[in-house]
């Protein structure tokens, strides 16, 4: 009982930064037809600004409340900078080539900002516990949780509400929407389309970084924390369905659970079973649980 | 059956390689091995690329190979070079068939994830297997070559001359298979599947064969690569070795068999200057240059030498 209650709370807490990691990947991926491979890197970017402001936070002793607001924009502002560099840079004079192209590019980016990452931060781990030590734990049916780990959760949970609001009632969403469904007909209908792919990719990419940012404080900042999670965020999209939000949410549940199990259960089948459920997922129902089978065109 | 001129170009390359290898620096003999053995992954990439499939886990097969070679070498005491090639090709292609069974309905992007799924589980085992090294992997011993036991520098020349052999005959194989009415098929089916079913061909059979032909060649150069390094981790069949096959096929290009084992070596050269000279930025290098020929030379490298060709002629 005790170890199925811990189960459900790491598959929780794994849960919801998967979710804001995946849910940019996702997104890029629904509307602009992109695998980002960068993605991973954004992630790791985030994870180091924010483990260097909290740092410098700290040392500067300024007020600590205040530090996760200044962690948290510093990854969200670290994203949509890159990611404006990327789409105006590099993949906007891309569209149209083979989608497999389009991949290999963001691979080279992907290569290239692991190294800028080493660049400035070096290879030392980088450590930003104190937003957890700051918060403490509390008591909750007899379970101690960390009280970030629950932030986490509702932030998560609120990306996912707020998402749904943005896409569903917004006119800006509505609008994107219509970009998902027909890019040539919403463009002669006089919609920026190249537009909408920026601030597209300008968003993805931001997310990414913010779950970067999030996890930061849980986890030990080193190099190549990007190459892990890139892939970790494909087996969740691909179990949720590739660019389907709710797939996102789905599937970062059923991946953080399985991982969660794992490790408590069974620490060497971690990847084994998160990867055997992405191939099980792909074998049964290739569209993803919640993605839209694609007719075959003739 | 006559030779043309794509087999005769590489038969004289083959035969002037062997010639140049015992006069060939160590370090370029271990570089070019290196190179060699993985652009026989990289033809097989290519010969999924020509039937437009992107396979994102021929790290998968790569590690079967090198493994599968690694452990007849540590458990079973098998020296000879053949026969581990023969079993690591082996271990491959049985995997590939079983897992074609499946790949063979997939396109697309879900082809790629679904290879990709595929050889992360096989990492998943490895990185957690204590008794296969973790993630440090294991050291192979020297390997014989029909009960010739040479060392030091002349084993691996050795390895050397074995690895270019097999990646100058299989490009051979490689261009005959292209050009043969399967091959040809698997063209057909990157314009259009549907009216290769219409002409009767059967489209799964085809890709079923593809998919283990590469495996085959993928598995080959794991062993080579694994008898060259003598030293195997998991790292083989890790996302980013299978991402990298990938990447090297489309730099090189896919329009000619010989592209792969040009690319493959200019990828080891760029890489390993990049390494010795820029050991903080060697990533970044590396992903410039492919950035570069993306861009610049959709085609891959190999439309240089096309382009050459043509004026020339």
């Amino acid at each position: 009982m005790q170890q199925l209650i811990a189960i459900l709370v790491d598959g929780t807490v794994y849960f919801s930064w998967l979710f804001i990691v995946s849910l940019g990947l996702t997104l890029i991926y629904g509307v602009m037809n992109i695998l980002n491979i960068a993605h991973g890197s954004l992630f790791a970017l985030g994870a180091y600004m924010a483990a260097w402001v909290i740092g410098a936070w700290f040392a500067g002793g300024l007020p600590p409340a205040a530090s996760f607001l200044a962690f948290a924009v510093a990854g969200v502002a670290v994203g949509a900078v890159l990611g404006l560099v990327i789409e105006r840079g590099v993949l906007t004079r891309m569209y149209g080539s083979d989608p497999i192209v389009i991949i290999l590019a963001t691979y080279a980016v992907f290569l290239i900002l692991e190294d800028v990452i080493t660049l400035v931060w070096g290879l030392d781990p980088y450590l930003a516990y104190q937003p957890y030590a700051l918060l403490g734990r509390v008591q909750l049916a007899g379970i101690s949780f960390s009280i970030y780990d629950l932030g986490l959760v509702v932030t998560a949970l609120v990306l996912a509400a707020a998402s749904w609001y943005a896409l569903n009632r917004t006119r800006q969403g509505k609008l994107l929407l219509v970009v998902i469904h027909d890019r040539e007909v919403s463009a002669a209908m006089g919609i920026n389309v190249r537009l909408k792919f920026t601030m597209t990719f300008m968003i993805g990419a931001a997310l990414g970084a913010l779950g970067g940012a999030l996890s930061a404080p849980g986890i030990s900042v080193v190099p190549g924390v990007g190459v892990d999670i890139i892939v970790l965020a494909f087996a969740v999209t691909v179990v949720g369905g590739l660019g389907s939000i709710p797939g996102a949410l789905v599937g970062a549940l059923i991946v953080g659970l399985c991982r969660a199990a794992a490790v408590h259960l069974m620490p060497e089948a971690e990847l084994f079973v998160i990867y055997s459920v992405m191939a099980l997922v792909l074998a049964v129902r290739p569209q993803g649980l919640f993605g839209r089978a694609i007719a075959r065109k003739i | 059956m006559a030779f043309d001129r794509t087999s005769l170009l590489l038969l004289g390359a083959l035969i002037a390689t062997l010639v140049a290898g015992p006069f060939l620096p160590a370090w370029f003999t271990f570089l070019a091995t290196v190179a060699l053995s993985k652009a026989l992954v990289v033809l097989g990439v290519m010969l999924l690329m020509r039937a437009g499939l992107v396979s994102f886990g021929q790290g998968l097969y790569y590690g079967i190979g090198a493994y599968g070679a690694g452990l007849a070498a540590n458990m079973l005491g098998i020296r000879d070079a053949f026969l581990l090639l023969a079993l690591g090709v082996a271990a491959s292609a049985v995997v590939a068939a079983i897992v074609s069974v499946l790949l063979a309905r997939y396109r697309d992007i879900f082809f790629a994830m679904l290879s990709l799924a595929f050889s992360m589980i096989f990492y998943g085992l490895l990185v957690r297997s204590a008794a296969l090294g973790s993630t440090d992997g294991f050291n192979l011993p020297p390997a014989n070559f029909a009960g010739w036991s040479p060392v030091g520098a002349t084993g691996r020349s050795a390895v050397f001359m074995l690895t270019a052999v097999l990646a100058f005959l299989a490009a051979i194989g490689a261009h005959r298979y292209l050009k043969s009415t399967l091959g040809m098929i698997g063209e057909a089916i990157r314009t259009n599947e549907i009216r290769v079913e219409y002409l009767g061909a059967s489209v799964r059979r085809a890709i079923q064969i593809k998919v283990v032909l590469a495996a085959a060649l993928a598995g080959a150069g794991g062993v080579l690569t694994a008898l060259a390094a003598s030293h195997i981790d998991p790292g083989l069949a890790y996302w980013t070795t299978s991402g990298e096959f990938v990447f090297v096929a489309l730099l090189s290009g896919t329009a000619h068999v010989a592209a792969p084992l040009i690319g493959c070596m200019l990828f080891e050269l760029i890489r390993t200057f990049a390494v010795q000279y820029a050991p903080y930025t060697w990533q970044m290098v590396v992903g410039a240059s492919m950035l570069a020929v993306i861009m610049f030379l959709p085609g891959g490298l190999w439309s240089l030498v096309r382009m050459r060709l043509r004026r020339t002629a």
